[in-house]
């Protein structure tokens, strides 16, 4: 190709060019509207940084979230979950505990999560972790840690704490039985109850109650000792009873689940120590 | 010019280089001497003339490479409801009988968020590396991401509206790529949140088959909006920190296209349907300085230009492989 067939003649690029050269009328109005090549780059340069701007702006509003409705404390993490900001690092949003466990107990965090997409939690209320797998399954289907390795008993588990929240709804603190199904015949949520099935968690709905004084919290609590009833006076005529939580809840929210009194009276408090203030 | 610097050159997003006199090898200079004689221009014209007439469109490797996407992602899926653990997790980090594996890019973010190196990870990590080296690098993205496939679907679309007039390609500078896949790692680094994770279209979709979190394709959404009307394949394109880790991998992979000068015609149909076109630059007319090259490290293998190909100028190879048969 000859030189002359170049879109910007070297004597039109330096100024010094003749008029005769130079004038050629509608052709250089043309090429007026048209970008050069140079032009054309930077503009594809600018584009493609603003969207790589945009991009990047918009993964940082994953971080709102996680320090507002999607805190800490308001997400009830599986078993072993380590602190919250360290789970968020090590989990890989894979959803294997959501694969093991026998209740369905874990889900898998959304979109509207943030940073937290895709990070496994649990709704006490519909459906807690009853430790129907014996042996910690999604702490040992973790592939990262992010449930500790540490954990391979249910008893070393701290989910967080059961607290009763709504002390005046409590049946047992009224001295009350409870006759029928805790949660009404719909309530999808399953237990394992070793008495009717050793091996297989069934419907809650299908396990009717008839108790002189309720005390569904203590009875179907999988930990030993982690909460009992108390009576409220000294008097021995003394009906009413409250439940007390000690040190060895592990937060795993059968309490929660089971609680028969809409809104629960006992609910978990995620991440909460034993020996902390609710707030 | 080296042919395997030139490729991780154009992976980390520069344009092809013109290669130099001295960059032509004895046999690759008589050939383009040879295509320059009158006799063969008139022979090319003609082959090529008369295959615009009788075009013909094949599928042979597309009608696998979908199936394979499809069945992939299914085995997640069916694994779980069926609970027949096959291949158990998602495409972030699963176990294949029991398996670690573990995604290059997911993994790294975890190590860069959290700070430590779990040991879990790096098995499963070298073993999805090998897997991946052996079958080509990239050819995760052709054949395994199922953002690649619905972008694919997409794309089909884009190119009908574009001829329409309805949307428009507007080019985006490749190394945009290599400049995300920093900062996310950075980002990743100094807040200690897996930043990318979030909105990864291949993590956000396989989890929502598998695990019915759909709010999250809203995102996807967007994303193939934009690719419909305005940049082709731009996710793939010019973005997806997963493509760039993947092309490190298959750079050095013996499962290749392999192109082969002698029966180029040079009529580009290869370029025009590939999703990294700058991989094919020396199947521009005197641009290969050898007979024959394999085609570098940003290639997914998804075999659309050896379809496109009319002559079998390129064609898929195992090297060592063809030796030991």
């Amino acid at each position: 190709m000859s030189k002359e067939n170049d879109r910007t003649p070297p004597e039109a690029a330096n100024g010094k060019a003749a008029p005769a050269r130079t004038y050629d009328g509608p052709k250089r109005i043309k090429r007026r509207k048209k970008l050069s090549r140079k032009q054309q780059a930077r503009r594809q340069f600018l584009l493609s940084m603003l969207a790589g701007a945009g991009l990047i702006g918009f993964s940082l509003t994953g971080y709102y979230p996680i320090v507002t409705y999607a805190r800490a404390e308001n997400r009830l993490r599986p078993p072993g979950a380590i602190d919250e900001r360290e789970f968020l690092a090590a989990c890989i949003k894979c959803g294997q505990c959501v694969q093991v466990c026998p209740v369905q107990a874990i889900r898998l965090a959304d979109f509207p999560d943030g940073f937290g997409n895709g990070a496994p939690y649990i709704v006490a209320r519909d459906q807690a972790c009853d430790f129907s797998c014996d042996a910690v399954q999604c702490v040992l289907a973790c592939p990262t840690g992010a449930l500790s390795h540490h954990i391979d008993k249910k008893e070393q588990v701290r989910m967080g704490l059961a607290v009763l929240k709504r002390p005046e709804l409590c049946l047992a603190r009224k001295g009350l039985g409870f006759k029928g199904l805790a949660r009404g015949k719909d309530f999808p949520g399953l237990h394992r109850y070793i008495e009717v099935d050793r091996w297989n968690p069934i419907r809650i709905a299908d396990h009717p109650y008839d108790l002189e004084l309720c005390d569904l919290c203590v009875r179907e609590c999988p930990i030993k000792g982690a909460i009992y009833l108390k009576p409220l006076s000294d008097d021995p005529n003394e009906k009413r009873k409250t439940p007390v939580v000690t040190d060895k809840c592990v937060g795993c929210g059968m309490c929660e689940m089971i609680c028969p009194t809409e809104p629960p009276a006992i609910v978990i408090v995620p991440r909460m120590k034993y020996g902390e203030k609710t707030s | 010019m080296n042919l395997f610097m030139e490729s991780l050159r154009q992976m980390l997003g520069a344009e092809p280089r013109r290669p130099a006199p001295e960059d032509y090898s004895e046999e690759a200079k008589k050939l383009h001497a040879y295509k320059k004689t009158p006799e063969q221009r008139e022979r090319r014209r003609k082959l090529i003339e008369e295959e615009l007439a009788h075009k013909k469109e094949s599928y042979a490797w597309r009608k696998w490479r979908w199936p394979t996407i499809i069945v992939i992602n299914l085995l997640f899926v069916i694994s779980y409801h069926l609970d027949i653990q096959l291949v158990e997790g998602a495409l972030t980090a699963s176990r294949v009988l029991g398996f670690h594996f573990a995604d290059l890019n997911s993994a790294l973010q975890v190590t860069l968020a959290f700070k430590e190196v779990l040991i879990n990870l790096l098995i499963g990590v070298t073993t999805v590396a090998i897997l991946w080296w052996l079958v080509g690098g990239r050819s995760f993205c052709a054949w395994t991401c199922p953002y690649h496939l619905v972008s694919e679907w997409v794309e089909i679309l884009h190119l009908k509206l574009v001829e329409k007039g309805l949307a428009t390609d507007i080019p985006l500078d490749r190394r945009l790529r290599t400049i995300l896949y920093v900062a996310f790692a950075v980002l990743t680094f100094a807040s200690g949140y897996m930043v990318y994770e979030w909105i990864s279209p291949t993590g956000i979709l396989s989890r929502a088959i598998i695990y019915g979190t759909w709010i999250s394709t809203s995102f996807v959404g967007v994303l193939l909006l934009v690719e419909l009307f305005f940049v082709r394949r731009m996710w793939c394109r010019y973005m997806c920190p997963i493509g760039l880790t993947y092309s490190l991998i298959g750079a050095t992979s013996p499962t290749v296209v392999h192109y082969d000068l002698e029966k180029c015609l040079h009529e580009g149909e290869c370029r025009k349907v590939c999703l990294v076109p700058h991989v094919l630059d020396i199947t521009i007319k005197g641009r290969a300085t050898k007979p024959h090259i394999d085609i570098g490290a940003d290639c997914t293998r998804c075999a659309m230009c050896i379809e496109a190909c009319p002559t079998g100028a390129l064609s898929f190879r195992v090297k060592g492989l063809d030796k030991l048969l």
